[in-house]
């Protein structure tokens, strides 16, 4: 019998280690997730910070530019700088026939004449001198060089030849190909070319969505969280907005695309593409998150103030804007960030809304076709270029980085400047 | 134009702000008594300033498109053109006059575009009157009020309170404008895809329904067995139920630990990182399924024989299961954490570890809150976008292998929306149509999950 009762107890407690075993590998489970997710992210993205430039020599050869003597400023832009671009890279081996020639050319971006030209520009005097320019290399040879290209596929599938494979390590060997960091990613706007896109435009979008968002939903919601915070009677139509406004919390994103798609584009003829629209749409689906948070803060701001302020005088208006929402404003505007942060990383209503096409200027105000920066990271991820791989995970890492600020932000400001009522 | 007339009322407004408040020191210094704070007199004037502005704005914004364009259409109406062709013609004069026209140039288009800039002309001259002699007068009278001394904080409060309540109804606008959107562009999809069709057709193809060119009738055979929804439901609630699947045990076991088990040290730093989870917006998510997940495993399936799509349902739906544990973690750990401690004290005193009080007695106690945190979770994964465009087919497969690819409502808006759309094409009301299935099944699921989460607080409040 009590033997029994042991063997019972300590089945019981075996029990209870194990429930707990899985609680805790649960959450265990939960921080792996996390762990590999920004590891794998971080070490496919890093690199996109580097950019491989292929230094090349190339004679400034006044005739094949077709430049007469001592050329004018709008002469040497208008020179022609594609021969003598190809040209040097075709230098780069002295035995090459036509179609290796034309491989060599491929070594380095598209724009290749256009970083020539550069150079000259720069520097009128080199004509007729030989200089050692620096070439982006194209996105393959690119991968190459960060080690992530599979060489030792055949050669036919792959885009980079082994004639190619073969300059690209003379160059290397001779260290004529150097790796420096990316700037031209942070500068550059969308583009066909993985070597050359970067993420300017569609950062620039981003941040006009934010502000038009910003501007929208923030006055709206704080005023209607003031409203049913302190003056609402408590009757069925309050109960209404209430209603909407939980269930607005929850509708999901897409279903705000199309109400930007089928009333702002279809029946306000709002320009299709901006960021002016895309603010919109986005400043509706923070709305409710803002308006949650303002009435949470409200409600913390305790009755003794109010009373307080009653007591001596003040009109329930002026108890209400002078009082109560300063003193709830550290905890709205800690919410309004949080609601950025969800707006900065949604993706479905802009798309609905056009912000998927390709753009390759920068925009300059928010009533100008641009992509946002998770956007951007679904255009990319869905080209098929390795060369987008590493750049989809640099975008991912910049817009991390946003979000973390944002949201770290948000907890100083609640931190530092919210009281705590005891 | 419009910015610098928009300035100069501000402007305006400031100025009647600073000579109403000054009216009123100007009172006080006959020793009258003042019905209110000084700057009341000034808020009252600037409120009469701008409310005749802001009414006249937007009827001039409403209006003035309208009547410009009946009057510059009315030199045609006679000439026997069609709506469409008229609506061309104006959109001509109009691109014509801001030199942005590059077709070629009637003279009929031009003497309209010239009609169209003196019309315009005149619209804003007689704007700019009109507001100004609007305030002049309002802020006269609002000026003659103060003088005599009459109230004026309870005008500017009532004011006030009475933007607030417009600023509330925000959320009810925002309600009735998804409906609006989503109802007129359903209701003609019922119109030409029977509503049997769309619900039990097994069939989904709507990259048949190609653009049509909107003088050609409408021929309901070419649609049918195009718009059969049931394998697009099937995959929607296939997928949710993946995620799920991933996400309740595990999102339900770290809140019960986080909320019994967890010291405060562990919990101050576990909770905020499960939560980082759901802060990743869910493109990037997409990108980890469609890039990590997907091929690894169909590596993994390839190498026990199986065969797996890199689209799987599996790594979409798996994926979207990590993205939603914090939801269910925290709310579950929320409600657990609210169950009163008598019911733990009681069930120790009789002898149960803590196991056996967390099984018997607050589960059960906390169970309605767990699952309106689940049914919240399952209306996540119903709406959930990015993931499944990037993870999931595209084609939809009425298929219940978690191997295969699959497509979900969501995904298909996306596909069918995506780049340029003709509205009045069945395709696209397509999207529309689902977006409102969409719409009111994650409705009822939020609305069923905040009555049993609500009903639950009261209980223990």
């Amino acid at each position: 019998m009590n033997k029994n009762k042991e063997q019972l107890l300590n089945k019981r407690y075996k029990a209870e280690q194990r429930f707990r075993l899985y609680g805790l590998s649960a959450i265990f489970m939960a921080l792996l997730f996390l762990t590999i997710f920004i590891f794998k992210i971080f070490s496919t993205g890093y690199s996109a910070f580097q950019k491989t430039w292929l230094i090349v020599p190339v004679t400034f050869d006044a005739e094949l530019m077709m430049l007469d003597q001592n050329p004018s400023k709008e002469d040497l832009q208008d020179a022609d700088y594609y021969d003598i671009a190809l040209k040097s890279m075709a230098d780069l081996d002295p035995n090459a026939n036509e179609d290796q020639e034309n491989e060599l050319k491929r070594m380095v971006s598209y724009f290749f004449e256009k970083e020539i030209k550069n150079e000259l520009l720069n520097d009128p005097n080199l004509i007729g001198k030989t200089k050692e320019v620096y070439l982006t290399a194209s996105d393959d040879l690119d991968q190459v060089f960060k080690g992530n290209y599979p060489r030792d596929l055949p050669e036919d599938q792959r885009r980079v030849s082994d004639y190619q494979l073969k300059i690209f390590d003379q160059l290397v060997a001779n260290g004529k190909v150097e790796s420096k960091f990316n700037i031209s990613f942070f500068t550059n706007a969308d583009s066909r070319e993985a070597e050359l896109a970067g993420i300017a435009s569609s950062f620039m979008g981003s941040i006009f969505s934010i502000l038009v968002c910003l501007m929208i939903a923030f006055p709206v919601a704080v005023l209607a969280a003031i409203y049913l915070e302190e003056f609402a009677p408590k009757n069925r139509f309050t109960d209404f907005i209430e209603v909407n406004i939980n269930n607005l919390a929850a509708v999901p994103s897409i279903v705000f695309g199309l109400l930007g798609l089928g009333v702002l584009l279809a029946i306000f003829h709002l320009p299709r593409s901006t960021p002016l629209v895309g603010g919109i749409t986005l400043s509706l689906m923070t709305l409710p998150t803002i308006i949650i948070a303002a009435r949470a803060s409200l409600k913390a701001v305790p009755p003794s103030i109010r009373e307080a302020a009653l007591a001596m005088g003040a009109s329930r208006m002026q108890t209400t804007m002078h009082h109560t929402v300063p003193l709830s404003m550290p905890g709205t505007l800690s919410g309004t960030i949080i609601g950025l942060a969800q707006a900065l990383g949604e993706t479905a209503p802009l798309i609905l809304i056009g912000m998927v096409a390709f753009v390759n200027t920068i925009p300059g105000s928010p009533m100008d076709p641009a992509a946002s920066l998770p956007v951007q990271i679904y255009i990319w991820a869905e080209s098929a270029e390795r060369g987008f791989v590493e750049k989809v995970s640099a975008c991912i890492m910049v817009l991390l980085g946003f979000l973390i600020i944002m949201n770290l932000f948000a907890q100083i400001i609640r931190h530092k400047f919210e009281k705590k009522w005891s | 134009m419009n910015l610098i007339l928009f300035t100069f009322i501000v402007l305006l407004g400031f100025t009647s702000y600073y000579f109403g408040r000054k009216k009123a020191y100007t009172i006080q210094s006959t020793k009258k008594r003042l019905t209110a704070l000084p700057q009341f007199y000034g808020y009252y004037l600037a409120i009469w300033c701008a409310i005749p502005a802001f009414i006249i704005f937007s009827l001039w914004a409403i209006f003035e498109p309208t009547i410009v364009k009946l009057l510059i259409l009315s030199d045609y109406s006679n000439q026997g053109y069609l709506d469409d062709e008229l609506n061309l013609l104006y959109e001509k004069s109009k691109a014509l006059s801001r030199g942005q026209f590059t077709g070629e140039i009637t003279p009929f288009i031009e003497a309209s575009a010239e009609k169209y800039l003196s019309l315009r002309s005149i619209a804003q001259s007689s704007k700019v009157v009109i507001v100004l002699s609007a305030i002049i007068a309002s802020v006269a009278y609002a000026y003659k009020r103060i003088s005599s001394n009459s109230r004026t904080r309870e005008p500017v409060e009532k004011f006030l309170k009475a933007v607030l309540f417009t600023a509330s109804l925000a959320a009810i606008l925002t309600t009735v404008g998804i409906v609006f959107s989503l109802i007129f562009q359903t209701i003609d999809f019922f119109k030409v895809i029977p509503l049997f069709d769309f619900v039990f057709g097994t069939h989904w193809y709507p990259a048949k329904a190609f653009v049509r060119d909107s003088s050609e009738a409408l021929d309901p055979t070419m649609y049918s067995d195009t718009f059969g929804a049931v394998p697009i439901f099937a995959g929607t609630f296939f997928i949710a139920f993946i995620a799920m699947c991933v996400a309740i045990p595990i999102g339900l076991m770290s809140g019960i630990y986080l909320a019994e088990y967890a010291s405060t040290k562990v919990r101050q730093y576990a909770k905020p990182l499960i939560e980082i989870l759901a802060g990743i917006p869910t493109v990037v998510y997409g990108f980890f399924a469609a890039l990590t997940v997907g091929p690894f495993l169909k590596e993994l399936g390839t190498s026990m024989g199986l065969e797996v799509s890199a689209e799987s349902a599996l790594a979409a739906g798996g994926v979207m299961g990590i993205m939603i544990i914090p939801f269910i973690s925290s709310l579950s750990d929320d409600v657990i954490t609210s169950v009163p401690q008598s019911l733990r004290d009681g069930s120790y005193a009789m002898g149960a570890t803590k196991s056996e009080t967390i099984k018997r007695v607050i589960f059960p106690a906390a169970l309605p809150g767990i699952v309106g945190s689940i049914l919240l979770g399952v209306s996540r994964a119903i709406g959930e976008t990015m993931i499944v465009v990037m993870a999931s087919g595209l084609a939809a497969n009425l298929t219940l292998n978690p191997l295969e690819s699959t497509s979900t409502i969501t995904a298909q808006i996306v596909v069918i929306l995506i780049g340029d759309q003709a509205f009045g094409d069945p395709k696209t009301q397509a999207a529309f149509a689902l977006g409102m299935s969409l719409f009111l099944v994650t409705l009822c699921l939020n609305i069923v999950a905040l009555r049993v989460v609500k009903k639950y607080r009261e209980k223990y409040e």
